[in-house]
């Protein structure tokens, strides 16, 4: 692989052609700020946040999207740079519901966060504000668009990842912003509530209905899991607070899915302390059916089925498996199937 | 019982005028903008049912159109009436009672600010001075101006346009 | 490889036929029918009909003098054209009986005249010695207002085409250095050296590229394209296949912008000659060179004159610049490389390559070679187009050619580049104008629209009209853009209405620096430059509205005090009656007074005052 050479800050770096001054710089321990680049996504340029100062560029340069060159000579700090971040998250917060403290992305929110590093108190801007009705009527998103920065993160993953389009940016300049066809709720668009778009905004403009007022970010303990849906073998965590699960988070790290998920993963999950789950086996004795345990369950069924195998013989016996079992517990099935019970009889709900 | 089918002509009309463009631009590189200003001259405006076939044709995602339409000042998502209303609202003749002018419009045509009557016949429009405050208040229908209105006169001038 | 000249030879007969008939021309750019001209041209045929005379009448483009539109050319066969102007329909009788039956000029209503090879008239001005042409040269424009933009014999007589046979004989390198040799920079706004654009491009690999060309012209006050694509369409066709062939594309696009009809109408025309006479399409002349062009109307985004924008448009996305690099040379229309110039631009190519690179050069200044078309606008006397050469000074253009300010009132600021440049006030008069003298000054060339401003001009009002331009056509992509531009208007707003701060000019001065440093754009990045010109040469001027409550110019409504001047009012009582709100009270014949808190300082009783009593100082 070719290598380049460049110096950042001072000090010079080599690193393999193609990587964005911001990667490089990563690699270096700076940290730049950006709120509309995401790895995995292509490269907007919108936030302008990543600007940095390129020794002999006309203006600073989006860090996130200009690939180093050979000789290059980047100042992620300097005071014009310093001066640009400031006034770019002024003049976003200037547009922005100042309700911080009851803010569900409060803790993990980017644009706070950013605030905080640069020194970022208040705006100095005085003037209009958007006023958009915050959209609830779905059972998964809570979409506030007071608090969008127009970071396009929400359009370019429904588009790159989630391949559905849902999101488009719409209208321009001052009263740009991302909506589904005809600025109608998410509801009435072709929208999978995947989440995806609730995972990779910055800000608290697109939160979990399910997580509202359920606990403080930082609060939530996070438990990696796989997900037990399907086989495809998702992994993500899943949010705890109090051993109560308040939410699910997708954890980039997963090797299956990375930060994707479906509705079924990240929204699905209220079975778990629903007080309707059945959570010990149920034998019906006289038209009702008893709780009973393990022991007693497994005891009753091996006994009926060595029964219907020795009266009505082994093809009477059939095994239907689930796409929500693992390989294992499926591969289980099907050999239960076959060397105990005697049968081909054996099928999957996926199989069609 | 006889009945006028020429609505119906005139949307059959505009249907074979539409399929037509579908099968100019269905393989046509970067076809929306000329479609979308096509369909335009056919219908008035951009229908939302227009702009659903639209995207189902050229295959492109319905936010995309939707956001093409809303980018471009050329075009117009409401059908817009045979005669433009503009109440001017300009200093002049807000303090002459302007909004009065504008209430007694909103009612005579059954609409709001910004909106146009299902018949087709007005659009109701705002506008921040018309340059006669000498002659306030006043509105504008199409190029007329109208001056030194009372409300009472509103809905005469209005019923006056075709 | 087949050439031109069994052709051009057969249409240089055919032009020379017209032009030794007695003709009479009418202008018929979109100014000239605007200012009536098709009705014109209806009186002469009328007229000539009912005479039963033989004359030829024909039609052309703008001539540039906008001021004395509609323009008519009356040419005796043999004799000098004279270009008339403020001819209305009523003027054509005694024009067509003194001019065409008589022999005789109307001496009063003419302009200027043309000799050509004919002793010309005395008592008219010749047009090379007449003050608005007198320090023009005519490269670009010369076929404006000269000949016929819908006829290609007129284009092929004048030596059209031959920049393309020329072309299609050289070498492509050799082309790109004749274009690097004549110094041409991007006619559009940037100012980048053509030829080495058109090298990025040659150099880089790829089976399909394309030359594309910018025809949306924008700014307010600037219609330099417009009167190019109406008046020599064959020009940017021209332009864009020597470019073509010099790059290796196969296809050209044109975007122009909607509200241009009649350059639309005209472009199309002119495709159709060319692909007929087999100049566009496939294996042009028999060289094997194959080049189609296609036109692309926009559909109303200013931002669309942005070149990254534009493509996006082109390929019919919303008009949102991408990130840069890569750039459009590289990966350009449909990610493939692509030339993208403007309309001039491409229109000063065939001559170029008919002349050649050194011919270009000796015209202009050190950095900036050839000529340059501006549009002179505002409260100028004489507003129009011209072409000048490089290196020329705004004096020079605003006071022989534009022949001074309005009403003998006194020079405040030229504004040069639309949305983009900036106010450029007296003391930078002489500056002799290219590129980078504009770019020092904090304004630019951008397209070459130049609005002139007097005394009653406000400073802080121009730069309040040119944000509230900028922010509506703002594409929202970017933070600095988008939310920048809105705090910017807003502040602008508050300080003409009498509620601004001093900080609010610091705050203004950061934004004009951030916006310029940090935008996405090239439209972004310059949208300050209005402001940071205003607030650099007439700081004064925003500090009277700040700290005075008071507008010099006597424009910003909310600062206005309407009075009455006793000495000079008379009580006949007019502007009582007029006034909408009753604020105007006094005894008749006793000076009248003003109520000023009921007065909504609408100006009706201005106009109405015969004795000037009325101020608003």
């Amino acid at each position: 692989m070719e290598m380049v050479k460049l110096i950042i800050n001072g000090k010079e770096v080599e690193v393999p052609s193609g990587t964005t001054i911001l990667e490089a710089a990563e690699q270096m321990g700076i940290n730049i700020p950006r709120l509309c680049y995401m790895k995995g996504l292509s490269s907007a340029g919108a936030c302008r946040l990543c600007v940095v100062e390129v020794k002999g560029a006309r203006a600073l340069v989006a860090s996130c999207a200009t690939a180093v060159t050979p000789g290059m000579e980047v100042q992620t700090h300097s005071p014009d740079v310093m001066e640009a971040r400031r006034t770019i998250l002024e003049l976003l917060i200037a547009n922005h519901t100042p309700d911080c403290l009851t803010c569900e992305k409060m803790g993990e929110c980017k644009l706070a966060e950013y605030c905080y590093e640069y020194g970022v108190k208040e705006s100095s801007f005085k003037g209009e504000k958007h006023n958009y009705p915050i959209e609830t009527s779905n059972p998964f998103i809570v979409r506030d668009m007071n608090k969008c920065i127009l970071c396009g993160k929400c359009v370019r993953v429904c588009d790159e990842i989630t391949g559905q389009n849902v999101m488009g940016f719409a209208y321009r300049g001052f009263n740009c912003k991302p909506a589904p066809f005809y600025d109608d709720e998410l509801v009435e668009s072709n929208c999978v509530f995947c989440g995806q778009c609730v995972a990779v905004c910055p800000t608290g403009a697109l939160t979990e209905k399910q997580m509202q007022k359920k606990g403080r970010r930082w609060e939530l303990e996070r438990v990696k899991t796989t997900c037990p849906f399907c086989g495809t073998g998702c992994n993500f965590d899943l949010l705890v607070k109090d051993n109560q699960i308040v939410g699910v988070a997708s954890n980039p790290t997963s090797v299956v899915n990375g930060y994707a998920l479906c509705v079924k993963g990240r929204f699905g999950w209220d079975f778990v302390h629903n007080e309707k789950r059945i959570k010990t086996p149920l034998i019906k004795k006289d038209g009702q059916f008893v709780p009973a345990s393990w022991d007693e369950a497994l005891d009753l069924i091996a006994a009926r089925f060595k029964e219907i195998k020795e009266k009505y013989g082994p093809d009477s016996f059939a095994a239907l498996s689930s796409a929500r079992c693992t390989n294992e517990e499926n591969f289980l099935v099907q050999k239960f199937t076959r060397a105990v019970m005697g049968t081909n009889n054996v099928d999957h709900c996926a199989r069609t | 019982m006889s009945s006028c089918t020429c609505g119906g002509q005139v949307e059959a009309k505009k249907e074979a005028a539409l399929q037509k463009l579908f099968d100019r631009y269905r393989d046509y590189k970067g076809g929306l903008i000329p479609i979308l200003q096509e369909a335009q001259n056919i219908y008035g405006y951009l229908p939302k049912d227009v702009l659903r076939r639209i995207a189902k044709e050229l295959r492109i995602p319905l936010s995309k159109v939707y956001g093409v339409c809303t980018f471009y000042a050329q075009f117009h998502l409401k059908p817009r009436g045979r005669n433009i209303v503009r109440v001017c609202l300009g200093t002049a003749c807000h303090v002459r009672g302007g909004s009065k002018i504008l209430e007694a419009a909103k009612e005579h045509l059954g609409i709001d600010n910004g909106e146009t009557t299902e018949d087709l016949k007005y659009t109701l429009e705002t506008v921040a001075c018309i340059g006669a405050c000498g002659l306030s208040s006043c509105m504008m229908v199409n190029d007329d101006t109208h001056g030194r209105l009372v409300p009472e006169q509103v809905g005469k001038i209005l019923d006056s346009y075709e | 490889m087949k050439n031109l000249d069994q052709i051009r030879q057969k249409y240089v007969e055919q032009y020379r036929r017209k032009l030794g008939k007695d003709r009479i021309v009418v202008g018929l750019g979109t100014c000239g029918i605007a200012a009536g001209g098709n009705k014109v041209l209806q009186a002469i045929k009328e007229e000539v009909a009912s005479r039963g005379l033989d004359v030829e009448i024909d039609f052309t483009s703008c001539i540039g003098m906008c001021y004395c539109e509609p323009v008519v050319e009356i040419a005796l066969a043999g004799a000098p054209s004279v270009i008339y102007g403020n001819i209305i329909p009523d003027k054509v009788a005694k024009l067509i009986e003194s001019h065409i039956v008589n022999k005789t000029p109307v001496y009063e209503w003419a302009a200027i005249q043309i000799p050509g090879e004919a002793a010309p008239y005395e008592g008219i001005s010749v047009m090379e010695k007449f003050p608005y042409y007198e320090k023009q040269v005519r490269s670009v424009t010369s076929r404006l207002g000269r000949t016929n933009p819908e006829s290609i014999v007129d284009y092929i007589a004048t030596g059209g085409y031959e920049g393309i046979e020329k072309a299609l004989q050289t070498d492509k390198q050799a082309i790109i250095d004749e274009i690097k040799k004549s110094g041409l920079r991007g006619r559009g706004g940037g100012g980048f050296p053509t030829g080495t654009k058109w090298q990025f491009v040659y150099d880089a690999q790829d089976d399909k590229k394309y030359a594309v060309c910018n025809a949306d012209e924008g700014d307010p006050g600037a219609f330099m394209d417009r009167s190019v694509l109406e008046g020599d369409p064959h020009s940017v066709l021209e332009g864009m296949m020597i470019a073509g062939y010099a790059i290796g594309a196969d296809e050209g696009y044109i975007y122009c912008r909607a509200e241009y009809p009649l350059a639309i109408r005209r472009l199309n025309l002119a495709i159709a000659q060319a692909e007929e006479h087999g100049l566009l399409g496939d294996n042009i002349l028999d060289s094997g060179f194959s080049f189609r062009i296609k036109i692309k109307a926009g559909a109303g985004a200013f931002v669309c004159g942005e070149e990254t924008a534009l493509l996006n448009s082109i390929e019919g996305e919303r008009g949102m610049p991408r990130v840069r690099p890569p750039f459009p040379a590289n990966k350009g229309l449909w990610q493939k490389p692509t030339v993208l110039n403007n309309v001039e631009t491409y229109a000063n190519v065939p001559f170029i390559i008919r002349y050649g690179g050194d011919w270009y050069a000796k015209m202009g200044t050190e950095t900036s070679k050839g000529s340059k078309v501006f549009c002179l606008t505002g409260k100028v006397n004489n507003t129009g187009l011209m072409e000048v050469p490089m290196g020329i000074t705004l004096r020079d253009i605003i006071f022989s050619i534009g022949g001074g300010i309005q009403g003998g009132k006194e020079f405040k600021a030229v504004q040069s580049g639309g949305p983009s440049g900036g106010c450029i006030p007296a003391e930078h008069l002489d500056t002799p104008i290219d590129y980078d003298s504009l770019t020092a000054l904090g304004a630019i060339m951008g397209s070459g629209g130049l609005v002139v401003m007097d005394e009653t001009t406000c400073m802080v009002d121009v730069a309040k009209f040119f944000l509230n331009f900028t922010q509506n056509e703002s594409c929202g992509k970017c933070t600095p853009c988008r939310e920048g531009t809105k705090r910017m208007l807003e502040i602008l707003q508050r300080i003409c209405e009498g509620e601004g701060e001093l900080e609010d000019l610091d705050t203004l001065e950061r934004l004009c620096k951030v916006i310029k440093n940090s935008a996405l754009c090239g439209l972004g990045q310059t949208c300050p430059n209005p402001i940071a010109t205003t607030l650099k040469y007439f700081r004064s001027e925003y500090e009277a509205h700040i700290i005075d409550k008071r507008c010099p110019a006597g424009v910003c409504t909310a600062l206005k005090v309407y009075t009455i001047l006793e000495d000079k009012c008379t009580g006949c009582g007019a502007c009582a009656r007029n006034c909408p709100t009753g604020a105007i009270t006094g005894a008749k014949k006793e000076p009248h007074v003003i109520d000023t808190e009921k007065c909504i300082k609408c100006g009706t009783c201005i106009p109405k005052c015969k004795f000037d009593a009325i101020t608003t100082a």
